[in-house]
């Protein structure tokens, strides 16, 4: 059998994954190895697998993914630190047809926002939530976050979180699957291909969730700070599975197929 | 039974060489070179081409999106 030569497959008709269009040619910022480049990444494929590159409007935060509509060729907004889900709210009611996301990190979501992304889930608004949670302040220089692990090094708390002076990590996303205007609420990982395929399904579901109206849809994605935790991509993407995943175990939440209403008065009773 | 042959085309100057492809390749096909691209980075390239079965899993975990896959049956 002859030898097939490399130049033989590398050809249009042999395609079978590049990257998608919605995704621009602009350089991510981030660092080597970042989960940010990942879960763009699905967004931009689910966006275009939904067909809805012009009907769909990001809320980019502040922290290291400010400059995600750089990066998906998508309407985008641009939220005051942690107000991203009331920009969403706003833009979500004066434009009902369009798909509204907040892309948020744990700085912004879980501290400054806490507020901000409780009441918009309790009020049940139809727009999702993409939680990415590395329990570090990325942007600012790897400092504490609320998320941050007990015994977790930092740039605040070099010595590891201790509970009697910093407190207990905050699990935001437990506090949120209680509330009955949520429809969906799930944690997923990025760091393997078959996690990178169910976050993707994740993410295909809480865009969906927004055509049924039955509420807001919490997608958090536990991920990596390879600069800000001082390891390489690789030992972060361990150091995550040995370490993140025992605090903050994947899986669905809540998965209501039920309006908002209906899920209340079972709330009540 | 059908023989399936893969190749990866890699962006050299925009891959940041995070490694992260390697350790998803099931065949281990690729590997860092030692050259390094415009930026400084030691760029993913294919070390071990006849193993690639066209997977995609590197392509799927790759955060800067640099890795094209082909597959072909034979």
């Amino acid at each position: 059998m002859a030898a097939i030569e490399i130049k033989d497959i590398i050809k249009k008709e042999n395609l079978v994954y590049g990257k998608t269009k919605i995704l621009t040619d602009n350089i991510m910022h981030y660092c080597p190895g970042c989960s940010h480049g990942v879960i763009h990444k699905i967004v931009a494929e689910v966006i275009e697998e939904l067909g809805i590159q012009e009907k769909t409007i990001g809320v980019s935060p502040v922290g290291c993914s400010v400059l995600a509509y750089n990066y998906l060729d998508i309407d985008w907004q641009q939220a005051a630190h942690g107000r991203a889900p009331a920009l969403a709210t706003a833009t979500k009611r004066l434009l009902p047809d369009h798909y509204v996301f907040t892309y948020q990190g744990d700085g912004d979501l879980a501290s400054i926002g806490t507020a901000e992304i409780l009441h918009a889930c309790n009020r049940g608004e139809n727009i999702t939530v993409i939680f990415v949670n590395n329990a570090i302040y990325g942007m600012t220089g790897g400092q504490m976050a609320p998320t941050t692990l007990m015994g977790m090094a930092t740039a605040t708390s070099p010595y590891g979180r201790e509970a009697a002076l910093h407190g207990y990590p905050l699990k935001i996303t437990e506090l949120i699957a209680q509330l009955p205007g949520v429809a969906y609420v799930t944690r997923q990982s990025v760091q393997t291909p078959a996690a990178v395929r169910k976050a993707k399904k994740a993410i295909k579901k809480g865009f969906e969730n927004q055509d049924k109206k039955i509420g807001t849809s919490f997608i958090e994605i536990v991920s990596t700070c390879s600069s800000g935790w001082k390891l390489s991509p690789v030992d972060s993407n361990r150091w995550m599975e040995e370490h993140m995943f025992k605090f903050y175990p994947l899986g669905d939440l809540k998965d209501s197929e039920r309006n908002s209403e209906e899920e209340y008065k079972k709330y009540i009773e | 039974m059908a023989k399936v042959r893969g190749a990866i085309d890699v962006d050299k100057e925009l891959c940041k060489g995070c490694g992260v492809c390697i350790t998803a390749c099931p065949t281990h096909v690729i590997e860092l070179a030692k050259q390094v691209n415009g930026k400084g980075y030691n760029y993913a390239y294919m070390e071990n081409p006849e193993a690639c079965i066209g997977c995609t899993n590197c392509a799927m975990v790759c955060p800067d999106s640099v890795i094209t896959v082909y597959k072909i049956t034979i």
